[in-house]
């Protein structure tokens, strides 16, 4: 098999390949880590290779295998992290200024999951910095591009990992998800994505955006692969307060069994499905609810009334605890110092430092969340925002009475242009309005590709939502309904993108 | 500054015109063997950041874990003060930013405290003036679980103070150890006892914290800190005045000085018909004195809200009746009972407490010895002896089973007071068991009359000007010839017995 | 109308720690006054009984045994200190106590 031809496989494929002898993971870290360098500079997805760590992982897996040592199913099939997870020794910047010269001396949980699985990690994905951001424009360190056209984003926070996924530049990656981070990017990027279950997957060394909503998941091409490494991610850490003592959910079970969906209800909820979206977007969206009928599924429309105030319940929740996060940053034990003029007062250094090494974006969250939780706002702002989660969950509890899943585009346009919302950032919020709730209530969602928009030629991204720890419906659905698409549409989406135009 | 400007009144014209108010914050530091939220050792006197990790260092991604010993002390602390443990309480963030403080938050519980609403009653004793000793309830509004921060040395300036330095270098060490922060209602009706109050209640909390066994309870080791809020209201009034936070009062004695010092800086604000700044005001131990801190300001702007990275505390009634039956006497009602029970005095229960002996006491009379004896070595010779070494008096090598032993020999007759001295000077060295250390030297009295007697007869030959007196009535001369008696015994006798056969063999009526 | 004024931004900046430039302060007020605005709407939307919800998991009582675990070596905490100094990090000087 040429080097092209294993990036290409699915990482079920790499992993029955690897095991079969076919190929040795060196070999297959060696093509991603060769497609890598001549592609990354168009599409800048890693911000750090790590050629070296990645060949010893897959060196030592190799042996391990020749000496018929048993081993974990993704065992020297590799996988990129997005650089919001700490790496012992390897720098982790979460694409902030802030952190350009961080190097973790511990890794994340879920680091020590991949670590255990055997997977070598080619690198860290570009981000949005600290993960704010729908477009990975946010960036310290230069916006991602989209394999399907290098003018258009790749989503956000997530782009690095999503483009990385797209361009075969990885067959996994690590996403984190806290108002659709995970599904936004793998929507434009014809990809699968996965927000589990809040506290399903360790939080533990990940940088916190807004703790209560974040989670990390799974990026892939296709469902499978996306379940393999939910279950390598998954499951309980004692280091993590807020992790789920708890089985994992079958999810690689769910993802390879029956593709008959008879007597599944689906829901498509009224309030983030039939208005203001794309044609293309619509289009696809209908086609798939089609598709979902055809395999035996009742289609019922249901109604969240609160959801549409989940925006603005999100953008109180989220920049308030951001605000207390991220306040850590303050050049005093570890970041960039910045020293005024004179004989400045550590305050005087905080707040040069912050000044200089935060961008827009996460300065006017900052002052957002600090000021939506100042004494005098905090009922009219964070604790109203609150009570608003209350309804949105009950909004979930309501409509899970009346549907197994509920579906909705994930995105409400493709990709947009670079540059094209950067000055407007109410225009650029609103690119998460589907994704949002099911941060807000905890629930799990995902993002597979439904096709392609007719008017621009990109990918168009379906979002399945399940109740709290029943993430397996996602993967038993998605599969099935990727796995008809591809039927009906002579191959999965992701293999229609185009083929890359190295720069000059 | 305005350091040595502040004027103040004499301190019993102030209480003439003004009623004192307190309210005391005491901040104490558990002896958990990790920190709060993860488990990083406590040990104290650590090379600086060595009992560091992601967490406590706030590196970036690191989360809280709440220490379960922590939580357990925090309850057994509310019950110890009569409090109402909460059924739900959750933790909460207190942003600002300081750079001994890892994540420019702390970690604490703001609205939902773990213990509330409770009281401890205070002795406060007599005082110089001759005041009487009274007991006042102290009113306990809350008590909640938070974290230590770091501790800053600052470098350069003229003073080492925190004025005027170059810069500062930082341990975190300290971050993250578990703190319990006790509040008290606002204190009234004390007059003004209200310093001698403040005092006393410091010191009841921490031999309450000593005997809960929560914390090592070493003030000077800020263990224990103590903030004091004071403020005045005019006598006859009901408005509460503006009050001032003096921070970081660490010694019985500067709690009772720093608020009898703001009361009288107060007044003469007052009686210049100005109004009292608020403002925290730092506590000066050499000088006895306060000055001006930080006022309160937008800087005290916390924006606290429920910590998303813990979930509540929901201990449950059986949980919270076990940690009840875990509870030691309260040590004031404790203190009264062991003094019925041993017939000490107030002065010898008194000298007892201050030399720190009560268990000590305790265990010794349950191994045997009677109580007198137990205080009188305990307060007494192996007192001096600690004292002298510079060491505690449970330090020496000295057991209470030792004290037992040697009280044994003296009531039995084998020794005297001062061949148990001898005795003791054994054990300390070393020895062995008082009866290895009396074999060893060789230390009995002697039981044979037939030499005492011998020894009267010549004491008595070789001055028959002294008996002569006794003779003729004066009894009391016969402690000379008692000393002889002792010396020709090579002091392996018993005195009192000596004394009698002297008064015997001359005829006389003891 | 305006919720929120240049003045009040930058009280927010300097109690959140950010000294924003002036160019910056007018740049980042008017974007603000507007998401202010924006997510002003949310004011009206619950009553008063419904209680708020600060966290998506209905976990209580999640604790740690009190056992010591390794701590990081002074090495390791103070490699990516700005300013080290004798094992301690070294901070600009501090102009009260907290
Ligand atoms: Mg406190
Ligand atoms: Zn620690």
């Amino acid at each position: 098999m040429t080097a092209r031809d294993l990036t290409r496989l699915t990482a079920l494929q790499m992993a029955d390949g690897l095991a079969a002898g076919e190929f040795t993971s060196v070999e297959l870290t060696q093509a991603h880590l060769d497609r890598i360098e001549r592609l990354n500079p168009s599409l800048n997805a890693y911000l750090l290779v790590d050629a070296e760590g990645a060949l010893a992982t897959a060196a030592n897996v190799d042996a391990a295998r020749a000496a018929g040592e048993d081993l974990p199913r993704l065992a020297g099939v590799p996988v990129a992290v997005k650089d919001i997870a700490c790496t012992r020794g390897l720098p982790t910047t979460a694409g902030s200024r802030m952190l350009e010269h961080f190097v973790p001396p511990y890794d994340a949980t879920i680091v020590t999951r991949l670590k255990d699985a055997r997977m070598p990690i080619l690198g860290k994905t570009n981000m949005d910095e600290f993960a704010m951001g729908s477009s990975t424009e946010h960036s310290a360190f230069g916006p991602t591009r989209n394999p399907w056209d290098l003018e258009r984003i790749p989503g956000g926070s997530g782009g690095g990992s999503s483009a990385a996924v797209a361009a075969y530049l990885a067959p996994l990656a690590i996403g984190s998800d806290t108002g659709g981070s995970i599904r936004q990017p793998a929507a434009v990027t014809g990809s699968v994505g996965v927000k589990p279950t809040y506290g399903a997957v360790s939080r533990y060394g990940i940088i916190a955006l807004a703790s209560s909503l974040d989670q990390i998941g799974p990026c892939a091409r296709t469902v499978a692969d996306a379940a393999l490494l939910h279950e390598v991610l998954a499951g309980h850490d004692p280091m993590d307060s807020t992790s789920i003592d708890a089985p994992v959910p079958p999810v690689v079970a769910a993802a390879t069994g029956t593709r008959d969906l008879t007597g599944l209800r689906v829901g498509v909820v009224k309030e983030i499905a039939r208005e203001g979206y794309q044609e293309g977007v619509s289009r696809c969206f209908e086609e798939a609810l089609q598709h979902l009928r055809d395999l035996g599924a009742q289609v019922v429309e249901v109604s969240c009334p609160h959801f549409v105030h989940a925006m603005a319940a999100y953008y109180l929740i989220q920049p308030s605890e951001a605000s207390s996060n991220l306040a850590r940053y303050d050049a005093m034990r570890y970041g960039s110092r910045t020293t005024p003029e004179g004989s400045p007062s550590a305050e005087q250094v905080m707040a040069a430092s912050r000044d200089a090494a935060f961008g827009d974006e996460v300065k006017r969250r900052i002052i957002l969340g600090t000021y939506a939780l100042s004494s005098g706002y905090y009922d009219a702002y964070y604790g109203q925002a609150q009570k608003v989660r209350t309804l949105i969950a009950g909004d979930f509890t309501a409509a899970f009475e009346q549907a197994d899943v509920l579906v909705s585009p994930t995105t409400p346009t493709t990709a947009f242009r670079i540059g094209d919302k950067l000055d407007d950032p109410m225009a650029m919020y609103l690119n998460d309005i589907a994704t949002i709730p099911a941060n807000l209530a905890g629930v799990p969602g995902m993002s597979i590709p439904s096709g392609v928009a007719d008017e621009d030629g990109l990918p168009v991204g379906f979002q399945l939502l399940a109740p709290a720890m029943e993430d397996q419906r996602l993967y038993a659905v998605g599969a099935a309904l990727e796995a008809r698409l591809a039927e009906a549409q002579g191959g999965y989406v992701f293999e229609k993108a185009p083929e890359i135009e190295v720069q000059a | 500054m305005t350091a040595t400007t502040d004027r103040t009144v004499p301190y019993a014209d102030a209480l003439t015109r003004y009623e004192p108010v307190m309210g005391l914050e005491v901040h104490v530091e558990l002896s958990t063997a990790t920190k709060m939220f993860c488990g990083c050792a406590t040990e104290f006197g650590a090379e600086p950041n060595t009992q560091t990790c992601p967490v406590c260092l706030g590196l970036p991604g690191a989360l809280p874990v709440v220490n379960r010993t922590a939580v357990e002390s925090a309850i057994r602390i509310g019950l110890a003060l009569n409090c109402r443990i909460a059924e739900w309480c959750r933790f909460a963030r207190k942003n600002y930013f300081y750079p001994d403080m890892p994540k420019n938050f702390q970690t604490s519980q703001y609205d939902e405290p773990i213990a509330f609403d409770g009281w401890l009653d205070v002795e406060v004793p007599a005082n110089e003036a001759g005041e009487p000793p009274f007991t006042f309830r102290v009113e306990i509004e809350r008590a909640h679980m938070e974290e230590d921060t770091g501790k800053s040395t600052h470098v350069g300036g003229a003073t080492g103070r925190i004025h005027g330095a170059d810069y500062s270098v930082v341990d975190y060490n300290r971050a993250g150890i578990p703190l319990i922060e006790i509040v008290t209602k606002p204190l009234v009706g004390a007059g003004d006892r209200a310093p001698e109050v403040a005092r006393a209640y410091v010191a009841a909390l921490r031999d309450l914290l000593r005997a809960l066994d929560v914390t090592h309870g070493r003030m000077e080791q800020g263990n224990i800190r103590c903030d004091a809020n004071v403020s005045l209201m005019p006598i006859g009034s009901e408005v509460l005045g503006t009050r001032t936070e003096t921070k970081n009062v660490n010694s019985l004695r500067s709690v009772e000085r720093a608020v009898r010092y703001e009361i009288t800086r107060h007044a003469a604000v007052l009686d210049a018909g100005e109004k009292v700044f608020q403002e925290t005001r730092h506590w000066h131990e050499d000088t006895g004195i306060t000055t001006a801190g930080r006022p309160k300001s937008d800087a005290d702007d916390y924006r606290y809200f429920p910590e998303p990275d813990l979930v509540p505390v929901a201990p449950s009634r059986e949980e919270v009746e076990r940690l009840r039956a875990t509870l030691p006497e309260n040590p004031a009602e404790r203190r009264k009972r062991l003094q019925g029970e041993w017939g000490f005095s107030d002065l010898e229960m008194r000298d007892v407490v201050n030399a720190g002996a009560v268990e000590v006491i305790e265990e010794t009379v349950a191994a045997g010895a009677s109580p007198a004896a137990a205080r009188k070595w305990w307060t007494g010779d192996l007192a001096r002896r600690a004292n002298a070494d510079g060491v505690a008096v449970t330090d020496l090598g000295v057991t209470p089973a030792h004290i037992a032993e040697l009280d044994g020999l003296v009531t039995g007759g084998r020794l005297n007071d001062s061949m148990a001295r001898q005795v003791m000077d054994g054990v300390v060295a070393g020895e062995g068991t008082p009866t290895q250390v009396a074999d060893a030297r060789g230390l009995e009295l002697v039981q044979d009359d037939g030499a005492l007697q011998a020894a009267v007869d010549k004491v008595i030959a070789a001055n028959a000007d002294v008996a002569e007196k006794i003779k003729g009535g004066k009894v009391q001369a016969a402690g000379a010839l008692i000393g002889q008696v002792m010396k020709e015994m090579r002091g392996q006798a018993d005195a009192a017995k000596a004394r009698e056969l002297i008064l015997a063999t001359l005829g006389v009526e003891g | 109308m305006s919720n929120l004024s240049r003045d009040d931004v930058a009280h927010v900046a300097m109690l959140a720690r950010i000294q924003l430039e002036d160019h910056e302060l007018d740049r980042l007020a008017g974007q603000l006054d507007q998401i202010v605005d924006w997510v002003g709407q949310i004011n009206e939307v619950a009553a008063a009984d419904v209680p708020p919800m600060s966290h998506p998991l209905p976990l209580v009582n999640v604790t740690r045994p009190d056992e010591v675990r390794p701590s990081l070596t002074q090495q390791q905490a103070l490699a990516n200190a700005p300013d080290p100094e004798g094992g301690r990090f070294g901070v600009p000087r501090i102009l009260d106590e907290e």
